[in-house]
């Protein structure tokens, strides 16, 4: 049984050689875990430790954590025994008399550096990795990551690929409305594709809020945070989909911001690169051309659904007090000049962002069209990706 | 150890109490304003605790069912903004005003007017705080911490909020004013510093980190303060600000605050297990100068909670090594409690109860601390449940469960009555077990990768959070009757004799219980 409570259904990939199964789980965790699950039906879900790891420094971060579990707990049993004999012996009602003794210079000084000299041997071993999963030089590859209420945004350096990472769970799923599929809060229209066996450095900032970019299996944590570069580093070994989210509150949709990690083989990563490259030079094209009213409020839904509803709400009704409707609102109702400013550079001081340099022209388009047209908004007009890129210069 | 001779017999001229409400809006008496202290923490402590039922219904299921993920945040951070500010440190301070000039044989505290305004600013600031649920935009939802710039774009309850902390850092610090200047000066003729009870210890000690790290949290909020409303840039990049500047401040502020919450608790459990084991402490000098290292350490710790800020290597080794040596003088305090137990004549009575699970369930929050000491490990742990496991058994295990045993230990002498033993020792093993079913199985949790402040979460997390809601309502619930053994033995209950614990040794067992409106008018002799 214990072999299946420690699988984590969160990460589909098989690890050949280090296989997770043949370590030891924390012993007071497997302790707790008997007694709990005597009472209740066995299920694959009770996970007690963390993720299978699939780099090369989450294995170390695996083994040191297990480590330290271990003397934790022989420490903890060497302080539970002498108590739980003096609660059983010297009880009063087992007549015991008190003695009178209230100091030994000696044992005091015993139990003071024994414990130095065990923080000693742990300290050893966390400053050797401590010191690996800082160097960042060396690296095959650099992602630049940013960011943002609530999204991700991906760059890779010098190959001119950008896009942006959304939760695609949908709002059903979340209102308990549809059934919740296996990933759950942990899935991306795009994910973050890297190669295998290469040296990925990311480089991390924010462009509003402070977020962390987060993966356990790959034993990465590390805070975007507006204003400053933070940089780290992985090497994933085997090909596989690694599930991770947001670690740090940013927000109403803290919860919503997943983090998704597609390793595949070099040769499949160098096909995916030029797939990337093809498409964005037809969404450049895409953006020279004219749509209809109803092609651009369609697209723009999705577009709103993915990027704005989360604040505006879907019904544009946004959150009294916090975020404002946009159904009636007098710039999403005025000129098209005034609406496309505010989407394009945002308000700064509040959580509207300047969705300018996130989205292409012709969703910009789209999305604002969407808004003018939608609700209680009858405009009927519709901006052009033509129009957007006019505005932007 | 404390021989005194009672030489207090309370003049008659001493003997008028203020009666009306006037007695509790004016008083300068350090038992009505310790009294005061005491059931404003229990009123926060109910509403923090009703936010906490809240969360853990949310979380009962994956999904949104009963609140949406703005009002959930807010939950959060005022379940751990009134905790901390309203009911633990307001209790400590409660148990401090009572105690402390009992057990030095003082006449009251050595400020008493400013002792009165201390308590009553907090009413005020926690009116404040409570009220920003009721204005547009809702309570303050960035996170007990208030980190920016996510903190920045609040409504005006985040200024409310601001404004409430401050009120109760002032009344922290000229709380803390009071204590050192009673202890200072107001011990009875023989008590020497040496000689002090350890509570008495424990809380000289936090009253100097109150008084060192309460400006800089000032400092930090009233820069958010500016941020927010005047057009600084403190902590926003595009003004040129930093903020991971406000971390900085925050935990130097933030780490302290932790062990302000914890020592006083120390001393709580080092009066009450000598106590029922009918042995003096053992160690009494080690266990003052733990009690002193602990708070050295705490002012150069605090960047362990921000590893994944990304420091330098240097940063993060120096911060792990001064985290992982806090660990000495605790493991030296939970030594010295067992040998005090050893081969002493232990009974069981409630306080007692609480006390001995405060050692094994403080020892499980020390050694998850100590888990997360390493960078490496707290980098995979950081904003997750299970910090939230390991600071609830410090926390909650640890300062609250110590400060029920206490309020058990003490009522007697507050009183003058003896609460319902069997009422008493029904609520601990209730609070026991719960608390282990609610928070044991956030450490999985994290482990297995659940990020903390989600309102929501994935499906993998679902039945450890349904046993952690199960056992969250059946630990609030066992509060209530924490709350009716108190009101019990309030009003009426066995007469409590001067010392109704027989290994008990300090002052205020010298005094009649209830201990009289004055006490102490004329200072007993320490021998």
């Amino acid at each position: 049984m214990a072999q299946n409570l420690r699988s984590n259904r969160q990460v589909s990939v098989c690890l050949p050689c280090r296989a997770v199964g043949s370590r030891p789980a924390s012993a007071p965790a497997l302790l707790f875990l008997s007694l709990l699950t005597s009472a209740l039906p066995a299920r694959a879900d009770y996970a007690v430790n963390l993720q299978t790891p699939a780099t090369g420094l989450a294995n170390q971060v695996y083994d040191l954590h297990t480590l330290i579990v271990w003397i934790c707990f022989v420490i903890f049993i060497i302080v539970l025994v002498p108590m739980g004999v003096a609660l059983v012996r010297h009880r009063k009602s087992a007549g015991h008399e008190p003695a009178k003794f209230h100091h030994n210079t000696l044992v005091e000084w015993i139990w003071t550096i024994i414990p130095v000299l065990i923080l000693v041997s742990m300290a050893w071993p966390a400053t050797q990795l401590v010191v690996q999963m800082k160097d960042t030089s060396k690296e095959d590859l650099t992602i630049k990551i940013t960011g943002r209420q609530w999204k991700w945004e991906y760059e890779y350096l010098g190959d001119g690929i950008r896009f942006i990472s959304n939760s695609a769970t949908s709002n059903e799923q979340i209102a308990g409305k549809q059934q919740k599929n296996e990933h759950y809060l942990l899935e991306v229209d795009k994910p973050l594709v890297v190669p295998t066996g290469r040296k990925v450095r990311i480089v991390l900032t924010a462009a509003d809020v402070i977020h962390t970019w987060w993966v356990p299996a790959l034993g990465v944590k590390q805070d975007a945070i507006p204003g400053f570069i933070r940089d780290a580093w992985f090497k994933v070994e085997q090909p596989g989909t690694y599930r991770g989210q947001c670690a740090e509150l940013c927000g109403v949709g803290h919860a919503y911001m997943p983090v998704v990690v597609e390793a595949v083989p070099p040769q499949q990563f160098a096909t995916w690169m030029q797939d990337q490259k093809t498409q964005l030079a037809a969404a450049e094209e895409a953006s020279g051309k004219t749509y209809s009213l109803d092609e651009l409020k369609a697209r723009g839904e999705k577009v709103y659904a993915a990027n704005c509803a989360a604040c505006h709400q879907p019904t544009g009704m946004g959150i009294s007090g916090a975020f404002p409707a946009l159904s009636g609102s007098k710039i999403a109702t005025g000129d098209k000049a005034g609406h496309m400013d505010i989407v394009l550079h945002g308000k700064p001081g509040t959580a509207m962002a300047a969705f300018g340099p996130q989205l292409s022209n012709l969703d910009l388009a789209a999305v604002i069209t969407y808004e003018r047209n939608s609700w209680n908004n009858k405009v009927g007009d519709a901006v052009q990706p033509s129009e957007i890129a006019a505005r932007k210069k | 150890m404390y021989t005194a001779t009672a030489t207090d017999t309370h003049g008659h001229d001493h003997e008028h109490a203020p009666t009306g409400i006037m007695r509790w809006i004016a008083s300068t008496n350090h038992k009505d304003i310790g009294t005061l202290y005491l059931w404003f923490s229990l009123f926060m402590f109910f509403f923090a605790g009703t936010l906490a039922m809240m969360i853990r219904a949310e979380l009962f299921q994956p999904g949104l069912q009963l609140f949406q993920p703005g009002f959930f945040n807010q939950l959060t951070t005022m379940h751990g903004l009134i905790m901390i500010f309203g009911a633990i440190m307001p209790a400590l301070v409660g148990f401090a005003n009572w105690q402390i000039p009992l057990m030095i044989g003082a006449s009251d505290m050595a400020f008493p007017r400013m002792n009165n305004w201390s308590f009553w600013l907090l009413p005020a600031a926690g009116l404040l705080l409570i009220s920003t649920f009721f204005v547009p935009g809702g309570s303050i939802g960035g996170g007990w911490t208030m980190y920016p710039p996510l903190f920045i774009q609040g409504g005006i309850g985040y200024d409310m909020a601001i404004l409430s902390v401050h009120l109760m850092g002032i009344s922290s610090i000229m709380g803390a004013i009071n204590i050192i200047t009673t202890v200072l000066n107001m011990r009875a003729p023989g008590m020497t510093l040496m000689k002090m009870p350890l509570f008495v210890w424990t809380w000289f000690i936090t009253a100097f980190l109150l008084i060192a790290v309460m400006p800089v949290l000032a400092c930090a909020i009233t820069m958010l303060l500016t941020d927010r409303n005047f057009g600084t840039h403190f902590f926003d990049a595009a003004g040129g600000g930093d903020a991971v500047m406000y971390q900085h401040l925050f935990w130097f502020f933030g780490h302290p605050e932790v062990y302000i919450m914890i020592l006083p608790a120390f001393g709580i459990i080092s009066t009450i297990i000598p106590t029922f084991s009918r042995k003096p402490l053992f160690g009494y000098v080690s266990m003052v100068y733990a009690v002193a290292s602990i708070a050295f350490l705490s002012f150069i710790v605090w960047a362990h909670h921000m590893f994944t800020t990304g420091m330098p290597v240097a940063g993060q080794l120096f911060f792990m090594y001064t985290t992982m040596l806090i660990a000495v003088p605790t493991g030296v305090k939970v030594f010295n409690w067992i040998s005090t137990l050893w081969r002493g004549a232990i009974t069981f009575e409630t306080p007692m109860l609480f006390a001995l699970a405060f050692v094994i369930l403080f020892a499980i929050g020390g050694f998850s601390g100590l888990v997360l000491a390493l960078v490496p490990v707290d980098i995979q742990l950081q904003d997750t449940y299970y910090v939230v496991a390991h600071f609830h058994y410090v926390l909650f295990s640890g300062s609250a469960m110590a400060i029920m045993g206490g309020v058990y230990y003490w009522l007697p002498k507050w009183t003058g009555h003896m609460y319902d033993e069997r009422l008493g020792k029904i609520h601990f093993w209730l609070t026991a077990i719960a608390f282990n079913i609610t928070f044991f199985p956030m450490h999985f949790l994290g482990l297995a990768g659940m990020p903390r402040r989600i309102p929501d979460y994935a499906l993998q997390f679902a039945d450890f959070n349904m046993i952690a809601s199960i056992g969250g309502f059946l630990l609030g619930a066992s509060q209530l009757l924490f709350l009716y053994t108190v009101v019990k033995c309030v009003r009426g209950g066995a007469p409590a004799p001067a010392r109704p614990w027989d290994g008990a040794d300090t002052l205020e067992w010298t005094l009649p219980s209830p201990a009289p409106y004055h006490s102490f008018v004329t200072p007993p002799l320490v021998k």
